[in-house]
C-alpha cells in the first residue's frame, strides 16, 4: 500500500530526464515567402522530431521577434493532444525568429524525512526553496528552440544573439538553404563561441523511411558549424552542453539546449 | 541612294545604333494535357559565372487574380484586389537571385503570365544588358506552374557575342525549346 506513493514520487522525480529523451521541434509550414503571407506552425514533443505521435509543446513561452526587433504575437494558437498550434502574418518584409524558450531552475530536497521537488525561476527560487534545506540539489536548465520564416528579402534584425545559453547566428543566409549548397551556421555559448560543440542534424520524414539517418557533426575552433546538405525539408538541428555556469550560486549544473528548424530547399 | 553608300562607312566606324549588342530571348509555354491548368509564372534573368545577377531580364506572373470560377477580381481582407505575387517565391532560384528585393509590378520587367506557345523578348541598348561588362554569362529561365511543378533551364553565352551565335536547349516538363540569338 504504502509503495504506489513512493513509485509515483519516483515517477515524477525521473520525468524531466524521461522527457529529455524526446525531442521539442517547431514545425513550420513554409520559411520562405512574401511580405504579407501566413506561415502555421505546429510544436511538439516526441522520440522522432516532427512525428506528431506524443505531446504537443506548451506555447506559454513562445516568442516571437519580428524583422525591426519588436515583439508580435502569434494568432489562432491552440494545444492540441498531439501537437500544438498558431498562425503568423509576416506583415514586415525580413525575417522572423520563432522561439520557444524553456528557462528555469529545479529543486530537490528532503523535508520531514520527504523528498520535495520544485520548479521554478531564479525570481521565485530565495522565496520558494528554503535556503537551509536538507539535501538541496539545484540545477538550472535554459533551452531554446527557433525556427525562421522570411517575407521577401532577408535581414538580421531579430537574429541578434541575446549572450543567454546556447544560440545560433546563421552564416549563410537562412532563407538560402538549398540541396548542393554549403551552410554555415555559428553556436554561441553565453555569446561566445561554442568550440567543438557536438550538434545532431536530423531530417524530416523518419516515418517514411527505415533509418532515422541522423548526422552527428562538430562546430570548430571558433563555433562553425559546416555541413552540406544533400536532401531537401525540414531540417531539425540540436546541440546541448552542461557545465558549472548556473545563473544561481545554489546550481551547480547548468544545462544548455539548443534546437533550430530550417528548411532546406531543391535547387 | 546616298544613304545607302553611307550605311558599310558609319558601320565601320562602329557609330550606327544598329550595331548594339542584342540579346534575343525565345521561351516556349508548351502545352500540357493536365485536367487543372494554370498559366506558368516564367521569369528570366542573367547570372554570371559565380551565380550572382547580372540583370533581370523579364517575369510573368498573374497580375490581377480572378475570382472563383474565374469571375471579377478576387479581394483581399483589407478590400484591395489581389494579384498573384503570392506566388512568386515559388520561382525559387529567381526569388533568391533577386526576385524577393523586387516591388512588384515592376516597370519594364513585369507582365501578365503567357498562353501557351513561343514567345520572343528582345534586349538590346535599352535593357539592363546595355551596362553588362563583357564576359561569360549564363541565361537562367525558370518556370513553375500552380497545381503543376517547377522547372530551370539555363545556357551560357559571351556578352557581347564576337559573330551572331544561336544557343538552344529545352526544358523537359514545364519548359519547352529556350533560344537565345547573341548578336554583335
Amino acid at each position: 500500500m504504502n509503495r504506489t506513493p513512493c513509485i509515483l514520487l519516483l515517477a515524477a522525480a525521473l520525468l524531466p530526464l524521461a522527457a529529455s529523451a524526446h525531442k521539442g521541434w517547431l514545425a513550420p509550414s513554409k520559411t520562405v515567402l512574401d511580405v504579407d503571407q501566413w506561415i502555421t506552425v505546429d510544436a511538439g514533443v516526441s522520440t522522432e522530431p516532427f512525428v506528431r505521435d506524443h505531446n504537443a509543446m506548451r506555447l506559454d513561452n513562445l516568442v516571437i521577434v519580428a524583422p525591426d526587433g519588436s515583439t508580435v504575437a502569434p494568432e489562432n494558437a491552440s494545444t492540441g493532444k498531439l501537437r500544438s498550434t498558431f498562425d503568423l502574418q509576416l506583415k514586415q518584409p525580413g525575417t522572423y525568429r520563432i522561439s520557444v524558450l524553456n528557462d528555469g531552475l529545479m529543486a530537490s530536497w528532503e523535508e520531514d524525512g520527504k523528498p520535495k521537488r520544485w520548479r521554478g525561476t531564479a525570481a521565485t527560487f530565495a522565496t520558494e526553496v528554503p535556503a537551509k534545506a536538507k539535501g538541496l540539489k539545484v540545477s538550472e536548465s535554459q533551452g531554446r528552440l527557433d525556427t525562421f520564416a522570411t517575407a521577401g528579402k532577408p535581414n538580421d534584425g531579430a537574429l541578434k544573439p541575446t549572450g543567454r545559453g546556447l544560440e545560433l547566428v546563421p552564416l549563410s543566409g537562412i532563407a538560402d538553404l538549398f540541396v548542393g549548397e554549403d551552410a554555415r551556421f555559428r553556436f554561441l555559448l553565453d555569446g561566445k563561441p561554442a568550440a567543438g560543440l557536438e550538434v545532431e542534424v536530423i531530417r524530416d520524414g523518419t516515418r517514411y523511411r527505415n533509418a532515422i539517418g541522423e548526422q552527428h557533426l562538430k562546430t570548430d575552433g571558433d563555433g562553425v558549424l559546416s555541413l552540406r546538405w544533400s536532401e531537401p525539408g525540414l531540417h531539425w538541428i540540436s546541440a546541448s552542453v552542461q557545465d558549472a555556469k548556473a545563473s544561481v550560486p545554489q546550481a551547480k549544473e547548468r544545462r544548455a539546449s539548443y534546437t533550430a528548424t530550417v528548411e532546406v530547399l531543391s535547387p | 541612294m546616298k544613304r545607302h553608300h553611307l550605311l558599310p562607312l558609319l558601320a565601320a566606324l562602329g557609330a550606327l545604333p544598329a550595331q548594339a549588342a542584342q540579346l534575343d530571348v525565345s521561351v516556349q509555354v508548351p502545352q500540357l494535357d493536365v485536367a487543372e491548368y494554370h498559366r506558368p509564372y516564367v521569369a528570366v534573368w542573367v547570372e554570371r559565372e559565380d551565380r550572382s545577377v547580372a540583370a533581370q531580364l523579364s517575369v510573368w506572373y498573374q497580375v490581377k487574380r480572378s475570382g472563383p470560377g474565374g469571375g471579377p477580381p478576387a479581394v483581399g481582407a483589407d478590400g484591395k484586389p489581389q494579384s498573384g505575387t503570392k506566388w512568386l517565391p515559388d520561382l525559387r532560384q529567381w526569388w533568391r537571385r533577386g526576385g524577393r528585393d523586387i516591388a512588384m509590378p515592376a516597370d519594364g520587367l513585369s507582365s501578365a503570365t503567357k498562353p501557351v506557345g513561343t514567345h520572343e523578348q528582345s534586349f538590346g541598348d535599352k535593357s539592363p544588358l546595355a551596362a553588362l561588362p563583357p564576359g561569360r554569362y549564363k541565361l537562367v529561365v525558370e518556370a513553375a506552374r500552380e497545381d503543376g511543378g517547377r522547372e530551370l533551364v539555363d545556357l551560357a553565352f559571351d556578352w557581347p557575342a564576337k559573330s551572331a551565335t544561336t544557343l538552344d536547349a529545352s526544358g523537359k516538363t514545364e519548359l519547352g525549346a529556350i533560344r537565345v540569338a547573341v548578336k554583335p
